[in-house]
């Protein structure tokens, strides 16, 4: 994987020192909250409910051992013991005491990483299919694009007060892993006739108005990524609204203007753009490709892996659901679950993350990815190596076989923490998932994607969820709304309103009652949730759901 | 005819720890809401605000938070100010390992 180079290094570590500074003079009253205020969100710093919160950035998901450790290291020196994985691929740390904040920094930059561009009006922690450089269904790996990308979008002089923030997500495969097209530019590596480019993806996002992003170019060639985006930015940087926020991300601006419009003006800034560029990030990103070459895989023995299958039912089980095809045939991608039942979607001890370091480092040719999902991947482990692997994990609680059913559900961390949160979302997250495995109904159910946002800011990606929950403050009340038939794959679609919400108590059976008239719709076992919405619609969920106006409706 | 005026305290973050603190008629933050000032009258709210605001080198983010007298002090109305006197329902961590 990317190592700092020099640059890099003393870059990030004058932002620490910038920063040290800066507490220094918020703590002896020298700079008002005001005028803190941004340079916090520069760095990352929140200030939420009931504390400081830090995020920080795991660019494209992509983590060594060593990183891993540190994170460790930082939930217990300087947080609670524990860190939360976020569906942009960074880590939260929810409780920092902002004296500690450069020290922890600091302790960041010694393993390489930061909190740079996690906040504020910036092109933001640019994010990777988690699977990159180990899927068997990839084109290529795309996080030297992405590495790329953050190289180019860090401290970007025509970018620091852009209208609003700006998401860019990369995916190597047709199988879009990423959500690309629920981000402000979504990128698909293609190859077209011998030649590697982009499908060019703009204007997606979901939050208040949710939109699904639009091809604004069908090919764009490796060489010309970098002019081609600095050139969308550009376009947006001028033309976007700043006098509203709600209509501020580019998503309103290639809505308001016609992607037709928005591609013109982009060539035209392209032609600019283009010539200034003058070939560097070309050398830069060879470099940067050879630091991401494949690992030197191993050969184990298969037959070992086959026979313990075999003999566990509970390793077959955890087989089955957690792991995916890798590009070698004698390798296996594991994704190891954050979403033990009854227990916070995307948590990870400090014990845990060593855990996950030590695998990595043993079995994994020391890489980890964080998803999008709030799980962690090891990318690349030898299929021999696998009982031994899910033997470590059970011990450590994380050995949880419910990648990609029921349980494995998506939350943000709503108003348990979050001061923009309008409802809790991490409580029933937990409910959800207790109740399914007690009916013991996850496997029978099979793939199924449930996302809760506390808010209408989506970070939950309620909108793209199968079953999407969306928490609001209804006179003073907590009140859940559901959508149904979101889909965050390369099929994107959002989800449609069902009807009224549930308060707390009712979502929980309400959602019970739509999984199990899914059952009992589904035309057979093979049939997903999702498909079977798609073949029927609408109407027989709503039915399930609001059982008692149907009724009326009825009797009437 | 106008609005009745619904009791007030003063709240912010603390500046160090980034908890949720609450003003006293003794111009102190502390940790209890039930310890806070209680405002009724909707100028002299103002006005403690204003004062609340001013010491930035304590607190971040002061604010009037609506509240109702109790036999035990003022108590939050809305779920969120009550969330804020208690931490998170995850875990056993903030204002509720306090009490």
């Amino acid at each position: 994987m990317y190592s700092y180079n020099d640059f890099d290094e003393a870059f990030v570590r004058e932002r620490v020192s910038q920063f040290r500074g800066q507490v220094e003079r918020r703590v002896d009253g020298s700079l008002t909250e005001d005028e803190f205020k941004p340079l916090r969100l520069m760095n990352g710093l929140y200030l939420q409910l009931h504390a400081y919160m830090l995020r920080v950035a795991i660019p494209y998901g992509t983590l060594n051992s060593g990183q891993m450790r540190q994170l460790a290291m930082i939930a217990e020196r300087f947080d609670k013991g524990y860190g939360h994985f976020t569906t942009r691929q960074n880590i939260q740390y929810n409780w920092p005491k902002l004296p500690d904040v450069p020290d922890i920094l600091g302790a960041l930059a010694d393993v390489e990483m930061h909190a740079i561009q996690t906040s504020g009006n910036t092109i933001r922690n640019v994010t990777a299919d988690h699977f990159a450089g180990a899927a068997a269904d990839e084109v290529a790996d795309p996080r030297p694009y992405a590495e790329l990308l953050r190289q180019w979008s860090t401290d970007h002089p025509e970018f620091q007060f852009l209208p609003r923030k700006f998401k860019i997500a990369v995916t190597g495969s047709v199988n879009d892993r990423a959500v690309i097209a629920a981000h402000d530019i979504g990128l698909q590596v293609v190859d077209r006739d011998g030649q590697r480019g982009f499908r060019v993806l703009v204007g997606g996002g979901l939050g208040r108005t949710p939109m699904i992003g639009k091809v604004i170019s069908e090919f764009v060639s490796e060489a010309d990524l970098l002019p081609y985006c600095e050139a969308i930015v550009s376009v947006w940087n001028l033309l976007g609204r700043r006098d509203n926020k709600y209509k501020s991300r580019i998503k309103i601006t290639v809505h308001e203007h016609g992607i037709e419009d928005i591609r013109a003006r982009v060539e035209e800034r392209f032609a600019h753009v283009k010539p200034t560029f003058g070939g560097v990030d070309q050398v830069l990103l060879a470099e940067i490709t050879e630091a991401f070459a494949p690992p030197v895989y191993r050969a184990t023995s298969v037959a070992a892996y086959e026979a313990v299958r075999d003999a566990n039912p509970a390793f077959r089980s955890w087989s089955d659901t957690n792991l995916s095809a890798h590009k070698v045939d004698d390798y296996a991608i594991v994704s190891v679950s954050l979403k033990k039942q009854g227990e916070t979607p995307g948590d990870a001890s400090a014990d845990q993350m060593r855990v996950l370091a030590d695998l990595a480092e043993r079995f994994g040719h020391d890489e980890l990815r964080i998803s999008h999902e709030q799980n962690v991947i090891l990318p690349h482990v030898a299929k021999g190596d696998l009982p031994q692997v899910y033997a470590a994990l059970r011990d450590a609680g994380l050995a949880t076989a419910n990648i990609g059913l029921i349980s494995d559900i998506i939350a943000c961390p709503g108003m348990d923490y979050c001061a923009l949160a309008t409802a809790r979302s991490i409580p029933i997250a937990q409910q959800i998932a207790v109740r399914f495995d007690e009916l013991k109904l996850e496997h029978d159910v099979g793939p199924l994607k449930i996302k809760i946002s506390g808010c209408i800011n989506a970070c939950g990606h309620h909108h793209v969820g199968h079953i999407g929950i969306l928490g609001l403050d209804r006179a003073g009340v907590e009140n859940y709304q559901v959508t149904l038939g979101g889909d965050g794959t390369q099929d994107a679609a959002i989800g449609e309103r069902a009807g009224p919400g549930f308060s707390a108590e009712e979502i929980i059976p309400a959602i019970e009652r739509l999984v199990f008239g899914y059952l009992d719709l589904r035309s057979e076992p093979e049939e997903t949730f999702l498909q079977t919405f798609r073949r029927l619609g609408m109407e027989p969920f709503k039915a399930v759901l609001y059982p008692d106006k149907e009724g009326k409706r009825d009797a009437a | 005819m106008a609005k009745a005026f619904t009791s007030k305290v003063v709240t912010a973050n603390a500046l160090l720890e980034g908890d949720a603190v609450w003003l006293t008629e003794d111009d102190r933050w502390t940790h209890d809401i039930a310890k806070a000032e209680l405002l009724t009258d909707e100028a002299h709210a103002d006005l403690r605000l204003i004062e609340a605001q001013m010491r930035q080198h304590e607190i971040a983010g002061a604010y009037l938070a609506d509240a109702i007298e109790t036999p035990d002090g003022p108590a939050p109305v809305h779920f969120r100010e009550d969330f804020r006197t208690r931490g998170p329902s995850n875990y056993f961590h903030g204002k509720q390992t306090e009490a």
